[in-house]
């Protein structure tokens, strides 16, 4: 009994703190989509689903996300395997740790100010200068899909190196072993027996890097200079410049719900497939 | 192969090796490299704005890093072990406040706070007497408190793995010699866990420091220095930004490290632990 009342006391701060921050105000945006805008900014409690019809009016934001969303995802599974399969089956492991933080580092570091770097680089003075200095004709990069694609690989790969790395770090370097002394080439031990083992750990990764993507507001915001707009990017303009709370809490619960589908779609999928661990490494 | 990694180290490393050279830069445009001086980081320094969001990001930092350190040790104390209804609603909580984007937990605390504070100011007026109710405002209560949920959760998922990987027998064999249950963890549990609560507030530190989108919402008036570098980049690129930036960069690497270190120095957790 006093076990009991020892572990309430110690579970109390919180859970009054999740209740408090996190079920108290998504319950707030769930009414908050129902209702409708006060004509000074602001929100009027009424129920209508007048919010949600109007969702078409930011089909560009959503069209743009859930196209960028799962491309961006791609180009950072694309470009981050061949790294995680050098750290884990190749680089020495005195070095292997030390290559390891050096690539979580930058993740953990303002995104806010590596996008920065950006619009520095790809800039009219960085790379396009450099461009049309080697005489390849000039080109226009900063706020294009392009560089809102290159600031999200960029801001992502990080996230995607992880858990790949992680799966292919624990898999049984004796299967190799015998896909060898079994006649079979690298390539095609590589093909049949490492990456069907590393699935679940791209599994992983592009889960993560996709949910993160799909609430994106910073990237398109610095690379995208305003023409490529994401979700985030409505909800910022709807929440703090044109104050339509009501029609910003319905983009918000949009958002949430199509993550929701996309990311359960996908478990399915993956568990069907081959079972997917849970252990998602966050760092 | 060699060379394939090479050039990724070089393309996560070059956008902030630029950032940090062009800081060096004496001329006054952001672009063209003209001469090697720190006077920006003097501007930066002196400038009683910067001074200001500087203060505000490590007081918020801080405290929220506390709360969710001693907090969220405790929380994963409680959950250790535990299974049934309790555990399966934490576990959801904790899934929802990582999953659910930064933007949609930040426009969220808006509207619930804002809204609340509609209801409790009025209520707060009507007792205290004539013009001297407190108001509740957004402001930095709602910047901590928000940046410490999300931390809370980081703690509790790192502790988590700790205690995992932890020798139970130790705990019961400090039972067994009669210590009682507070003994024992100050004497055994705590200095096991303790590398993970460093790491964790270290992180949760450096995720505070950083954070943009959910200071952009819930910030009301105040200022944290990711907002004013945002600001400032909209008004144009200066050298001044590229000082601040690497100072950010610098700051968040030192922690980072540190944390690092302090999470592989720590007792083996098994090979759960976050990488």
């Amino acid at each position: 009994m006093q076990r009991r009342l020892s572990t309430w006391l110690l579970l109390a701060p919180a859970g009054l703190w999740f209740a408090v921050m996190l079920v108290l105000p998504l319950c707030f945006v769930l009414v908050f989509s129902f209702g409708e805008r006060e004509a000074a900014g602001g929100y009027v409690p009424a129920f209508t689903f007048a919010q949600y019809a109007n969702l078409p009016a930011r089909g560009t934001a959503f069209l743009n996300t859930l196209m960028l969303a799962p491309l961006g995802t791609l180009l950072s599974l694309l470009i981050a395997y061949p790294l995680a399969y050098f750290l884990a089956m190749r680089a020495s492991p005195q070095w292997r740790t030390t290559l390891l933080i050096l690539v979580i580092v930058p993740f953990w570091t303002s995104i806010l100010i590596r996008s920065y770097a950006w619009i520095f680089i790809l800039g009219g003075q960085g790379l396009p200068a450099l461009i049309e200095w080697l005489g390849l004709g000039s080109y226009r990069l900063i706020n294009t899909p392009f560089a809102v694609l290159t600031g999200i690989v960029y801001g992502y790969l990080p996230l995607m190196v992880l858990p790949v790395y992680v799966s292919l770090e624990r898999l049984d370097k004796r299967l190799l072993e015998a896909s060898a002394d079994l006649g079979a080439p690298p390539l095609r031990s590589f093909l049949q027996v490492t990456l069907p083992l590393s699935l679940p750990g791209v599994a992983t990764g592009c889960m993560l890097v996709f949910i993160l993507l799909m609430g994106e507001f910073l990237i398109p915001a610095m690379l995208g200079g305003g023409k490529v707009f994401f979700i985030g990017n409505a909800l910022v303009d709807l929440f703090l410049q044109s104050r339509n709370w009501a029609f910003g809490a319905a983009v918000a619960v949009t958002l949430v719900v199509i993550m929701l589908v996309t990311v359960s779609l996908y478990m399915w999928l993956m568990r069907r497939m081959g079972g997917v661990r849970d252990d998602v490494a966050l760092m | 192969m060699r060379l394939y990694a090479f050039a990724v180290y070089l393309f996560l490393y070059l956008p902030i090796a630029v950032i940090a050279i062009f800081s060096f830069n004496a001329g006054r445009h952001a672009s063209q490299f003209t001469g090697f001086s720190v006077q920006w980081y003097g501007k930066a320094l002196s400038n009683p704005f910067v001074i200001e969001a500087l203060w505000n990001s490590f007081v918020v930092a801080l405290s929220s890093a506390l709360i969710a350190s001693v907090f969220g040790t405790m929380a994963a104390l409680a959950l250790q072990g535990m299974k049934g209804r309790v555990r399966m609603v934490a576990d959801a909580l904790i899934y929802v406040a990582v999953m659910v984007p930064g933007i949609v937990i930040g426009i969220a605390t808006l509207i619930a706070l804002v809204t609340l504070f509609g209801w409790i100011n009025p209520l707060l007026a009507s007792l205290a007497p004539e013009g001297q109710a407190p108001q509740l405002a957004m402001g930095y209560g709602s910047l901590i408190a928000a940046h410490a949920l999300f931390s809370m959760s980081l703690v509790i998922i790192i502790l988590r793995a700790r205690l995992a990987g932890m020798d139970r027998s130790l705990m019961e064999a400090s039972a067994d010699l009669y210590a009682p249950p507070l003994a024992t963890f100050r004497q055994v549990t705590l200095p096991l866990i303790f590398p993970g609560i460093l790491a964790g507030f270290l992180l949760s530190f450096t995720f505070s420091f950083d954070d943009f989108i959910i200071a952009f919402f819930v910030a009301g008036s105040e200022t944290t220095l990711p907002i004013y570098v945002f600001s400032s980049i909209r008004r144009g690129v200066t050298p001044e930004i590229n000082a601040i930036g690497t100072m950010v960069l610098a700051v968040s690497l030192l922690l980072l490290i540190a944390a690092q270190v302090i999470l592989r120095r720590g007792p083996k957790t098994g090979g759960t632990d976050a990488a």
